[in-house]
């Protein structure tokens, strides 16, 4: 048990039971529905050149989505947290607009963009924007107010308030909707390439499923989950060391 | 009414209405955009038909089944994991990395191993709410304080008595939360499973109706889900708003 507690040992262990997991799965249910960790590992070896172009054309999207969604949840975020009106206002509306089944706004999209990058890197930033944004407007509420009137008589530029005051004031906060939009982005990137592109890992997903290739299937989930593990990782431990820091 | 609610209703009124009107002077294209009205009123023709009936009741009955076993199954996993530490710990990172992972990359996979139709749809829905239920319940045992659960033990009730009786009950509010995100995401599963890949329910249909360029149907059914969805948020929000007063009324 004491091994455990080394730095990294716990999510190793986990990463082992998840293998072990897809083992028995695939023996279960076999090389149809399935491609075993080993034939996925020896494809991705094989062919992960193969699959540059369209790890290229996924990055390419998914990074101007998530651009779009974070700047557009700050603002959006900012606007209405630094007003108690404009925030009571505004949240019931951006939890009810976070339930809703982006999927099926998806044809309307798909119309206004047109096939192809544009509709993809919509499609993602949608997908991210809202997280961002109600993280942000109740982190700006929660700024304390003795700061902001600390800036008041100081008399801050808006821009010198927004840079000195509220962002180190809610940045552990933001950051938690940066990594949830993040995740977001990333999914509604993927979805939006599953329809609306002839290229990038959503696309080749879809053209997987429709040959039931289950190696490039998984092939490509399992790449999906690293990077996003990776980075949700690296983002939650940034946040919890600045969460200490307080 | 109050002036929030109003500035509320202005908040959705005033881009409806502009969108309105920039579809009736023409500046959008009533093939990309048909006017929100003609939207209402084709939804309006569509229910009153009734042919939409069964897809409406098949994506409901999966959106049920799905929110109501991650509740249930959420709720029991996070109360157990909750109790044994060493899971615990080896779990948090898949929990925290959860929501970043695409559920909808496993619905090829559910589509062999249990064939096209409700089960890998149900499936997904699950999936996508299981974790926000486990999550929320975690947050609020850890809530709990420590004198309740002592005194639990001094009355000698055993652990799912404990946990049924005391710390879940406790928990609640927490737990809604939880409950409210599942709501959402079984929706949101159910739909985006349907509209990737299914023979019938809502999904589908507003898939079909776009690869037919069948704006009069497309548009209304996707007005349909957001009206939903919107209203299903709406109803769970009010129902917490109203069991967090009576608890404060009651200490």
């Amino acid at each position: 048990m004491n091994l455990l507690k080394l730095p990294g040992a716990s999510a190793a262990l986990l990463v082992l039971i998840l293998l072990v997991a897809w083992q028995l799965t695939f023996m279960a249910v076999g090389a149809v529905a399935i491609a075993s960790p080993a034939a996925t590992f020896a494809y991705l070896a094989q062919h992960l050149a193969d699959l540059g172009p369209h790890i290229w054309a996924t990055g390419q999207a998914f990074l101007y989505a998530l651009a779009i969604a974070i700047a557009g949840g700050l603002v959006l975020g900012l606007a209405t947290g630094l007003s108690a009106t404009a925030a009571e206002t505004a949240e019931p509306l951006l939890l009810a607009a976070n339930s809703i089944p982006k999927i099926a706004l998806y044809p309307v999209v798909l119309l206004l963009f047109g096939i192809g990058l544009p509709a993809k890197v919509a499609f993602g930033a949608i997908h991210g924007v809202i997280p961002v944004a109600i993280f942000t407007m109740n982190a700006a509420r929660g700024v304390p107010p003795v700061l902001l009137k600390t800036a008041a008589v100081l008399r801050l530029s808006p821009m010198d308030r927004i840079r000195s005051i509220l962002l180190p004031s809610a940045l552990p906060e933001v950051l938690t909707g940066v990594r949830l939009g993040f995740s977001l982005t990333l999914i509604g990137t993927i979805l939006g390439e599953m329809f609306g592109s002839q290229s990038g890992l959503g696309y080749l997903l879809m053209t997987s499923i429709g040959l039931q290739n289950t190696q490039i299937i998984m092939a490509v989930t399992v790449l999906l989950i690293a990077f996003a593990a990776i980075v949700s990782t690296a983002l939650l431990a940034w946040e919890r060391r600045l969460r200490r820091r307080r | 009414m109050n002036k929030i609610t109003l500035y509320r209703i202005l908040a959705v009124a005033i881009p409806l209405a502009l969108i309105e009107l920039a579809c009736r002077l023409g500046w959008i294209n009533r093939l990309t955009l048909p006017p929100p009205s003609e939207m209402v009123v084709g939804l309006w023709g569509i229910l009153k038909s009734g042919r939409m009936n069964a897809a409406m009741l098949e994506t409901l009955r999966n959106v049920i089944v799905a929110f109501a076993g991650s509740v249930v199954a959420g709720i029991a996993a996070g109360a157990l994991v909750h109790g044994v530490a060493p899971v615990r710990r080896l779990l948090e990172p898949l929990f925290s990395t959860y929501y970043a992972v695409p559920i909808y990359g496993f619905y090829p996979l559910f589509i062999v191993m249990f064939g096209l139709g409700d089960k890998p749809e149900i499936l997904i829905g699950f999936m996508l709410a299981v974790v926000a239920v486990i999550t929320a319940t975690l947050a609020g045992l850890d809530g709990v304080p420590r004198v309740l659960v002592k005194t639990a033990r001094v009355l000698r009730l055993g652990p799912v008595r404990t946990a049924w009786q005391v710390t879940l009950p406790y928990a609640a509010p927490q737990l809604f939360t939880g409950v409210k995100l599942a709501a959402a995401y079984s929706f949101i599963g159910v739909i985006g499973a349907e509209f990737i890949m299914s023979q019938s329910g809502l999904g589908y249909e507003i898939r079909f109706a776009y690869d037919n360029l069948d704006n009069n149907v497309m548009y209304p059914l996707i007005l349909l889900v957001l009206v939903v969805a919107v209203a299903m948020n709406g109803a769970l929000d009010a129902w917490d708003r109203r069991l967090r007063e009576r608890r404060r009324a009651g200490r």
